[in-house]
This record gives C-alpha cells, sequence and structure tokens, in this order.
C-alpha cells in the first residue's frame, strides 16, 4: 500500500524532522519505491518463524550478561560536557519546557 | 486473592463494591515507579546517590554520547525478583527489553529502555486493610525500566536546565489492575505497596526524593453502566497530595458529567497549591511509541535457582509477621497490622517482648503513645529515645505493682525527655528520684482509707443510696491522700470491703 | 638499506613489513608516521581523510619509539594505521561523516582504538565515511575533508572519476592510495567488503559479536561490526586478532569467545576446502567482467586444492527488503540523541523546543540519513510493526537458516561481493534505490551475523578491481583469512597498486 503525503507529515513529526515541501514530495516518491521493493517480503510465509533479533541467537541461546552493582564512574562532567551546545552551572541549557 | 467484594469481577456481576460519590462508582488503578536501591544505574555504573551537583553522576553512557551501550545491573534484577515474590507474582524466566522511543529534553537517547511485551514479574497481588476492612488489589505486571533525567525552571529565564544524574536510575514499574474503588482504598493500597518495597529493602521510600512517584488513573460511571473515560494524574508523590488528587478529581469529572459533557482522555498534574488537577496532554497528541526490542540487549534470563536462593534470603513479610503476631502473642489482627508498618518498628516490639515486657501492653505503647509521640516529631522508631529494653523494664513494673499507670505515664514522659536511649536501670533510678513507687504498705493505706472514709460521711451515705458517682470520689479522696501512690485497684478493694462488708 | 630505498619500501610494506621493520629498529616510529603524514597531505585530493593532526600522532610515534627502546614494546608497535571515522577518538575529532557532530571531541575511545592502541598501533588521523555509515559509495558526506574547505565525495585511487565504495570509502581509498598500511572500517551490509573489492584490498567483517562494538558510532546495532582493511589477509589477521575479544565491562552484545591469534593458521593448506557457489551469486545481474574475474579465482582456487560445490541461498533477494527495513528501524531510534541538547550541533536560531528539534535535525542530517530515519520511523511506526518490522526479523531467521544448510554441504561460500565494479561519481544520482540493489550479495551474511571477507582477485570493467567474497559460517575467521592468504601467496593482485602510486 502507497504511502500518502499524510503519512510522510505523520512520521517526519514523529521523527521530529522537518522537511521543505519540495523535500516531503521527493521523499514520498523515494520512499514509495523502496517499498514497492518491500511487497516479496511481505509475501513470504513466516507462520510459525521466530524473529531473529540478535543474529547470533540463530548460533545458540543467549542471554544478557549481568554486571556486579557497583558505582565506579568517576565524576568527568567538564569532559563529557566538552561538546555541549549551552551549558550553565552544569546543567544543560535548553529552550523552557512547558508541560 | 481472596474472592472479595472487591475485585472488578465482582463489580462487573454488580455486586456492591465501594462506597458511591454523588451516586457514581468510582473506579481508580495505579502505575508506580519504585526508584531501586542499588548503588548503581541499571545500565551504567555512575552512582545514584541523591542530591549531587548536576551532571557529576552522569556517565557517558548515561549522557547518550555516541557509541555508548548499556550493560544491565544485577542488583536491578535481584529487587524485581525480590519485589516479585513478595507480592505472589509469576517471574519471567525470559524477559525482553525494548526501546520506548519519544523526545524530551530529559531523555538523553531519544528512547527509554523499558520492557514492554514481555516483563520481568507478572500478576501478583497487594492485600491490606482500609480502616478494618480487608482488600485485594490485583497486579497486571512489575517491569524494569529507566528513569529519566530532570528539567529544573526556576532559575533560567525563557529556558530549563537539564541534570541527567538521575537519568538510569533502576525503577521498578508496578501496573495494577483497576480494582481500587475509593480514594481510601487507592491510599491505602499506595501505603501498602510502600512499606511493602521498603520492608523488602529495594527501595528507601523517600517520597519527598522521588523514590516512589504513583500515577493514578481515576474514572467514574453510573452503577452498571460501562467503564467511564479514565484520566491519569501524574507524579503523586505524598499520601496527603494522593488523596486531595483523587479527590479533586472525582469531584472534577462527576461535575463535568452532571454538566452533560463528556470526560477527555488526558493526563493531568496535581497542583499542591490550588489543590486541582490539570489536563497536562489530551489523547489527540498521545504519542506512538514505537515499541521494539532493544538490539543492544539480549535477553534477561532468570533461572529458577537464583529465584529459590533470593526466596532463601527474604525477610519474613509484614502480613505473615502480623499473622505470626496474633497467633502467638493474641493480639488483634489490626494491633499486629500497625506493628508490622515497618521493620524496624517490628524489631522494637520484638526486642520489648524479648526484654520480658507482656506482648500486649508492649503493643498498646508502642502503636499508643509511642506511635503519637514518633508522628507528632517526624521520627522514626530508630530515633525513639526510649529504648525497647526500658519499655520492657517500665512495663515490667507496672505490671509487678511498683508503680500505677498514672504513676507511668508520668515516668515515660520523663524517660522520653531524658532520652539517649539509656539502659533499663535508668528506669528504676528514675521511679526512685521521681518518688512514683506506689504505696505497698497495705496497712499504711489502710490508714488512710479510713481516714478519709471518717471524713466524708456524706459520700458513704450517697454510695449507699445507690450513687457510684461518690465512690469514685472517695477513692479519688484516697488516691490525693496517698499522694498518687496508692495502688488504685487495692484501694478499691479496700474501700469495697469497707463499705460493703 | 638506503635512505631513499628505506622510504620509497616503507608505504609498499604492509602491517608485517612495518612491525617487523620498527621491532628490528630498522626504522623509527617517528619516521615512519613523518612519511605517512607527508603522504596523506600530498594525497588530500582523494577527500580520504577528514582529521589530520601531525602533533598528536607523532606524540604516540615518540610513545611507541619510547617503548620499543625500553624493549617492552606490544607486537604491533610504532605501526601506523587510520581510523573510520565512526570510532570515536580522544586524540582526534568524530564526525561519522555528518554535520551533527562538527567539532565532537569524546572523552573517551572505541574499545578497538584501544585494543588496536594497546598492541601498539599509531593513528595517522580519521578517515572520511558515510554518514552516519549510511551509503555504499561515500558519497554522503557532510564534512569537508582534511585539506579541503567543502565537503567531497571520496575518490577512488584506481580511478578518480570513480567511487571507492561506502561507507568505508576513506578507509578503502586511504590504503589502496598507500596513504596508510591498514585502516579500520566498519560493516553492517557490506560497507567493508564493498569498498575493498572497489578498491582492490582485503577486509574481514568477523561474526557479529567479535568486536566491541562500544565507542562504534551507532548505526544498526544488531548489524555494526568492526574490521579490518589492509592490503594482505596477512595484515588483517594481524589486526584481526588485536581487534576481537569479550568486552562485557562495555558491550551486552559482544560475546563470550575468547580472543583468537587468526594467523596461526593462516599457511594451512586449501586440500579438500569445499567452497559453496551460490547459484543466485552468479546470475544475470553479475557484469561480464565481475564474473570473468570471480570465474578465474575459482578456477584458482580449485588448483590449491580446493573443490568447488554448488549451494543455494533462495532468499538471496529478500536480503534487501529485510536489510533496509530492519537497519533503518534502529538507526531510526540510535539517532534520536541527535537532539541538539548534550553535544553535537544545534540550530543558531529557533523559537521554542520543538524548533530547536525540528531545525538542529533538518540542518544535521543529510538526505540519506534523513531517508533512513522516515524509512525506520514508519516501519516501526503503530499499525505497521507486524507487516514490515516483524516480518523482516522473521525472514531474516530464515535466511540465516539458508545458510546452515548450505554450510552442511560446505566449508566456506564465495562469489562476487558486488556485481559491478565501482560506477562514476553520481552515476546513481537521485536514486537511493540503486545503491541498496548493489548490496545484494553482502547483505545476506550481515544479516544472519556471518563473517565475511572481500580478497581482491582480478579487474573487471574499465580495468577497476574485483574483489571475491569468502563468507564462513560462526567464528571461521581463521579459516577465511587462511583462504585468501594462499590465493595471495599463489597470485599477485593484491599487491598491485593504482596508477600514480
Amino acid at each position: 500500500m502507497p504511502l500518502q503525503s499524510s503519512d510522510i507529515t505523520r512520521i517526519a513529526a514523529l521523527a521530529r524532522l522537518r522537511l521543505a515541501p519540495d523535500e516531503s514530495t521527493r521523499m514520498l516518491g523515494q520512499l514509495n519505491g523502496f517499498f514497492d521493493l518491500v511487497e516479496t517480503m511481505r509475501a513470504v510465509d513466516t507462520a510459525g518463524v521466530e524473529p531473529l533479533a540478535h543474529p547470533v541467537a540463530a548460533i545458540g541461546d543467549i542471554a544478557l550478561r549481568l554486571r556486579d552493582d557497583v558505582a565506579s564512574e568517576p565524576d568527568a562532567r567538564d569532559a563529557n560536557q566538552r561538546s555541549a551546545p549551552a551549558v550553565e552551572r552544569g546543567l544543560f541549557l535548553v529552550p523552557k519546557v512547558i508541560e | 486473592m481472596t474472592d472479595s467484594a472487591n475485585t472488578f469481577e465482582a463489580q462487573q456481576q454488580g455486586r456492591p463494591t465501594g462506597p458511591l460519590v454523588r451516586g457514581y462508582e468510582v473506579v481508580i488503578g495505579f502505575e508506580t515507579h519504585a526508584q531501586l536501591s542499588t548503588a548503581s544505574k541499571i545500565f551504567s555504573r555512575a552512582s545514584t546517590a541523591f542530591g549531587a551537583e548536576p551532571n557529576t553522576q552522569a556517565c557517558a553512557v548515561d549522557m547518550a554520547l555516541p557509541g555508548t551501550l548499556p550493560v544491565m545491573n544485577r542488583g536491578a534484577v535481584e529487587r524485581a525478583i525480590r519485589l516479585g515474590l513478595a507480592l505472589g507474582s509469576t517471574i519471567a524466566p525470559r524477559s525482553v527489553f525494548a526501546r520506548k522511543n519519544y523526545f524530551y529534553p530529559d531523555l538523553p537517547k531519544g528512547y527509554q529502555i523499558s520492557q514492554f511485551e514481555i516483563p520481568v514479574v507478572q500478576g501478583g497481588s497487594v492485600s491490606f486493610l482500609v480502616g478494618e476492612e480487608p482488600r485485594t488489589v490485583r497486579l497486571v505486571r512489575a517491569h524494569l525500566e529507566e528513569d529519566a533525567g530532570k528539567s529544573l525552571h526556576e532559575d533560567f529565564v525563557g529556558q530549563s536546565g537539564i541534570d541527567l544524574n538521575r537519568a538510569g536510575t533502576p525503577l521498578l514499574e508496578i501496573v495494577t489492575e483497576p480494582d481500587m474503588r475509593s480514594t481510601a482504598e487507592a491510599v491505602a493500597y499506595a501505603r501498602e505497596l510502600h512499606k511493602l518495597v521498603t520492608w523488602i529493602g529495594i527501595c528507601d521510600g523517600n517520597m519527598q526524593e522521588g523514590s516512589f512517584r504513583c500515577d493514578a488513573n481515576v474514572s467514574v460511571r453510573r452503577p452498571g453502566e460501562k467503564l467511564g473515560t479514565r484520566r491519569e494524574i501524574k507524579n503523586l508523590n505524598s499520601f496527603r497530595f494522593m488523596q486531595q488528587a483523587i479527590d479533586y478529581e472525582i469531584r472534577w469529572q462527576i461535575e463535568e458529567l452532571e454538566d452533560g459533557r463528556a470526560i477527555q482522555q488526558a493526563t493531568v498534574l496535581f497542583d499542591p497549591d490550588t489543590g486541582e488537577t490539570r489536563a497536562m496532554r489530551t489523547k489527540e497528541d498521545a504519542a506512538d511509541y514505537r515499541y521494539f526490542p532493544d538490539p543492544d540487549l539480549p535477553p534477561l534470563v532468570i533461572a529458577s535457582d537464583w529465584i529459590e536462593r533470593v526466596r532463601g534470603e527474604m525477610p519474613e513479610l509484614p502480613r505473615a509477621m502480623a499473622e505470626r503476631y496474633v497467633q502467638s502473642h493474641g493480639l488483634s489482627t489490626y494491633d499486629a497490622t500497625q506493628l508490622t508498618q515497618s521493620v524496624a518498628l517490628a524489631r522494637y516490639f520484638d526486642a520489648a517482648v524479648d526484654a520480658g515486657a507482656a506482648p500486649k501492653p508492649a503493643s498498646n505503647w508502642i502503636t499508643g503513645e509511642i506511635a503519637r509521640r514518633l508522628n507528632a516529631q517526624d521520627i522514626g522508631i530508630e530515633q525513639a529515645p526510649v529504648s525497647a529494653a526500658q519499655l520492657a523494664r517500665l512495663i515490667g513494673r507496672i505490671a509487678d505493682g511498683t508503680i500505677s499507670n498514672n504513676a507511668a505515664r508520668q515516668l515515660f514522659d520523663e524517660l522520653w525527655k531524658q532520652g539517649g536511649q539509656a539502659a533499663p536501670d535508668a528506669v528504676d533510678a528514675l521511679i526512685e528520684r521521681l518518688g512514683l513507687k506506689q504505696m505497698s504498705d497495705s496497712g499504711a493505706l489502710e490508714a488512710i482509707v479510713d481516714e478519709v472514709l471518717a471524713k466524708n460521711e456524706k459520700n458513704i451515705a450517697e454510695y449507699r443510696s445507690g450513687k457510684d458517682k461518690a465512690f469514685n470520689a472517695l477513692v479519688g479522696q484516697v488516691m490525693k491522700a496517698s499522694q498518687g501512690k496508692a495502688n488504685p485497684a487495692q484501694v478499691n478493694a479496700l474501700l469495697k470491703t469497707r463499705l460493703d462488708g | 638499506m638506503s635512505d631513499l630505498q628505506k622510504t620509497s619500501e616503507l608505504h609498499s610494506m604492509g602491517v608485517a613489513g612495518l612491525a617487523a621493520a620498527l621491532a628490528a629498529r630498522e626504522v623509527s616510529a617517528v619516521e615512519a608516521a613523518r612519511h605517512f603524514l607527508a603522504r596523506i597531505h600530498a594525497g588530500e585530493a582523494l577527500g580520504a581523510f577528514v582529521a589530520v593532526d601531525d602533533e598528536a600522532t607523532l606524540a604516540q610515534a615518540r610513545a611507541a619509539d619510547a617503548r620499543i627502546a625500553a624493549g617492552d614494546a606490544p607486537a604491533l608497535a610504532g605501526v601506523p594505521i587510520a581510523h573510520k571515522d565512526i570510532f570515536v577518538t580522544t586524540d582526534f575529532p568524530t564526525t561519522a561523516g555528518s554535520r551533527m557532530l562538527a567539532g565532537y571531541r569524546s572523552p573517551f575511545d572505541a574499545t578497538v582504538v584501544r585494543r588496536l592502541a594497546e598492541a601498539g598501533t599509531v593513528t595517522l588521523g580519521k578517515l572520511s565515511c558515510d554518514e552516519f555509515a549510511m551509503g555504499s559509495a561515500n558519497e554522503n558526506v557532510a564534512v569537508p575533508a582534511a585539506g579541503q574547505d567543502r565537503a567531497v565525495p571520496v575518490r577512488n585511487p584506481w580511478d578518480r572519476d570513480r567511487i571507492p565504495g561506502g561507507s568505508s570509502g576513506g578507509s578503502a581509498a586511504a590504503v589502496a592510495a598507500r596513504l596508510a598500511p591498514a585502516a579500520t572500517g566498519t560493516d553492517t551490509g557490506g560497507s567493508i567488503r564493498q569498498p575493498a573489492s572497489f578498491c582492490g584490498i582485503t577486509g574481514i567483517k568477523p561474526t557479529y559479536g567479535r568486536a566491541s562494538r562500544y565507542g562504534m558510532v551507532a548505526f544498526a546495532s544488531s548489524l555494526d561490526q568492526a574490521g579490518p582493511m589492509a592490503r594482505s589477509a596477512e595484515d588483517c589477521a594481524l589486526l584481526l586478532s588485536a581487534m576481537c575479544g569479550p568486552d562485557p565491562d562495555r558491550d551486552s552484545t559482544s560475546l563470550d569467545r575468547p580472543a583468537e591469534d587468526f594467523s596461526r593458521t593462516l599457511g594451512d593448506s586449501l586440500d579438500g576446502l569445499r567452497i559453496g557457489v551460490p547459484a543466485e551469486f552468479l546470475g544475470d545481474g553479475v557484469a561480464p567482467g565481475v564474473r570473468a574475474a570471480v570465474d578465474a579465482a575459482l578456477a584458482e582456487y580449485e588448483r590449491l586444492g580446493a573443490k568447488r560445490v554448488a549451494v543455494t541461498l533462495p532468499r538471496t533477494e529478500l536480503s534487501i527488503p529485510v536489510y533496509y527495513i530492519l537497519a533503518a528501524a534502529e538507526a531510526s531510534s540510535n539517532l534520536s540523541r541527535f537532539d541538539g541538547v548534550k553535544f553535537g550541533h544545534r540550530a543558531a536560531q529557533y523559537k521554542d523546543l520543538a524548533d530547536m528539534y525540528a531545525r538542529t535535525r533538518e540542518e544535521g542530517f543529510g538526505d540519506e540519513v534523513k531517508r533512513r530515519i522516515m524509512i525506520g520511523t514508519y516501519v516501526l511506526s503503530h499499525g505497521y510493526y507486524d507487516a514490515y518490522y516483524l516480518q523482516a526479523q522473521k525472514v531474516r531467521r530464515l535466511i540465516a537458516d539458508d545458510f546452515q544448510q548450505a554450510f552442511a554441504q560446505c566449508d566456506v561460500i564465495a562469489g562476487p561481493v558486488a556485481p559491478t565494479v565501482a560506477w562514476k561519481l553520481g552515476e546513481h544520482g537521485d536514486d537511493p534505490v540503486a545503491d541498496y540493489l548493489a548490496d545484494i550479495f553482502t547483505l545476506p551474511a550481515s544479516l544472519a551475523g556471518l563473517p565475511g571477507l572481500s580478497v581482491p582477485v582480478g579487474t573487471g570493467e574499465h580495468g577497476m578491481p574485483v574483489g571475491l567474497q569468502l563468507i564462513g559460517n560462526y567464528f571461521g575467521e581463521a579459516r577465511l583469512l587462511n583462504a585468501a592468504h594462499r590465493f595471495q601467496q599463489a597470485t599477485d593482485w593484491h599487491t598491485r597498486a593504482p596508477q600514480g602510486i
């Protein structure tokens, strides 16, 4: 089912992307071109097939590794904030958040 | 789970459930976020200690710097297991972490790592008393997730300051079925859950610091009608606010309906200054979170031997302990429940009994006089100036007749003021110093009784003509004459013998 | 060895040769570094490097020389290499090819970078790549190349009007042009193998989970893998051995499989090696020149003792939609952290928070990145998840199963890396799907998490290099490198240099 421009608007909003009108149009065409490819995939019968989220689950059962509960990271605020766009008194500044 | 009148099924079958408000039935469900008492964050090794300078406890992983990845904290998983065991839930042998995608400045990755389709804890229930009525609330699930950072608005004009120290703190989100039918029940549930998570040591329960935050889903309807549209009151972090907010919301919803307006699904915030709830966002803005399993985290596997190990290390739970108090000490359910409000309180009681106090008086003193003082001074039992051993000694001195009940109250007052939780001998020393010993010499007491009777012929006459009040007046006279040192029971007995015999 | 001989041979020496010369103190690390830095500056027109810092490199070289002098130098001490700008480094900025990270300085090094440094390597600089590793031509570049003031596509040293391949195009071009003896790359859907093929060098992507992803700017979490690119299998083996190994403290998807010495079995005989050639890899879509080179290579393998076996990978074509759906979905989420709040680009002007997000991401991301974010967001969105994302994960499993069936009959799978040789700059124009289709042979192994290698086996159309792809079963890197090494002992395609180099 082809995408409509309303889809582009909705998706761009969800992704916090602002597309200029001609960009939106181009995007619609390109995405529909891509989703044509996808139709063959949708037609595959996958009844009873387990999704493969982690490729190595194909080898065997992998389980989440757990680490000990130890706080060992030192205060590295200066280094971590070195590339911050706006910082004051250690806080990241952003336009006011309205709830 | 008991099949009480207050279950959802009961409601569905038309059985009476909670008190109606202006003819409307109230339906409440809770989502509680309990911060876990781990030393480090759920996915990073930064500290979770409260109160640090902004962003000094946000490491590269917490700040979502490019190239960072999550690594799971075993302590958070263990606390989830403990909660599941305490609530009689199923602990999933395999659960999956999922990304909940949305944009917000205090959410550094632009997604929260949470659990969606397969949470670590499933089902379970919480039982508690509303007044004297037993109630049970069913849980849907509890899952592990990470907390977001904080936005600070006060100091900046037109801007907010983001502190990511809290980002990555482990949370258990505990979700109930909409089983509650009144504000009182909802608050009682929250109190019981709060007690449980602190009792089993998974959460410090400090609501002012945000360790235990409740969202209340509230709807109303006329009995027999289908479920009303609910609104969600977010981030209630005190029991008092919970009660005010839910009460207000119920009244507001009823007034809207009475005025002919429909309730729109919304998320609302409670304003403690105005006592009102106000909508944050409406259903139209409901986010599409695009949940998908986090590819950075393989599934969490919990083997049954781990669960059994945790089970073996669990403390006796409050209701089991209360039941034990009822059985072995003969306390009432109510009193036993009061004593098992916290581990510390129960331990205090146990220590008093171990030091020789009879259970019933110990329970009365603790749930009465001591509880009153702790509340008034806003301190916990750990800070009580009177030790359990001292209390036991005091109770013992009443029991062996050394002091009267009246004198005991005066004595306790002094002990509390003195403070320092000194040794039990301090009790006896104080009895001496204050001269509180009851008169034990029956001869001297008889003399006093005779003296009083001699002076109070009018009262004697009134008593003999049926006025019981006169008897009390005589008792009072004897007590006064003995400067309060007479044993009231003895005085009663003596007077009766003299007057009736 | 005369000085002139020495320096003119330095850039013909591979990693193994340089390591030996450095250890024997025939050349110093500083001399080697200077030599390559001079070539890098002279070769700026290729656009391969995006960050060069002579002083930073020489400081590392001096430290290496000190260790060599002290006699406690690791195996690769002083060997100069360059890193794809997807790996975060503390000594050099990291941009991932994006305006979004212009000027970004990481406070930590990627694990792979750290391990190579611990093995003794010296960093020559950061290499251009497609933005966030999304691309097959290294044309999606948004940051200026070193020594230039604009962003430029990287050029193929064999024909400067052609692309080097992508996304590790800068790595491939630098190695082919002898600006560095080796480079790191990353491979998500073929981004090591394809540029290696297009530039006539050797490159290997290990089994998923073998090399830590900590410090790799994330594109598609369940597909990204780091790997070396050099001019021989022997060199790749040395570097891969240093790069691979568990990273349990930092990367939860890093496997527990211990580090391995991949050089140990390089010289093993190929007698009886079963080479599976899928019919789907040699269809009509393969250019005749490519086909001829691949056929000749397979004949050579038979002369070396290998046996050719016909196998089938029936879902090869499906790997294109499956890959692009899964990679885009994961990328759309991984790139949400780029919001202008904590690091990286922030728009200069904005009226509120929503505006800041929108402008920042609009300005910071290039077209291909936006496209993939859009695709990824769409396939995860409400109502589409099952039909697209979940379905893709299921077909992914079928593709992995197909490989296991094939490996029941063969030891390695062989075929072209790409259907054509490198195309001209700008040739695929505004049609992203044309690029996607060209990935058809590399995507399947990526989806299954299998190790894959590209070894130069001849030239095809326009005299451009052709690579043979060898795919191994899980953990089969040593065998792949052995097969490539024996081929390189019998042939000299891998020693050929582009004209003028």
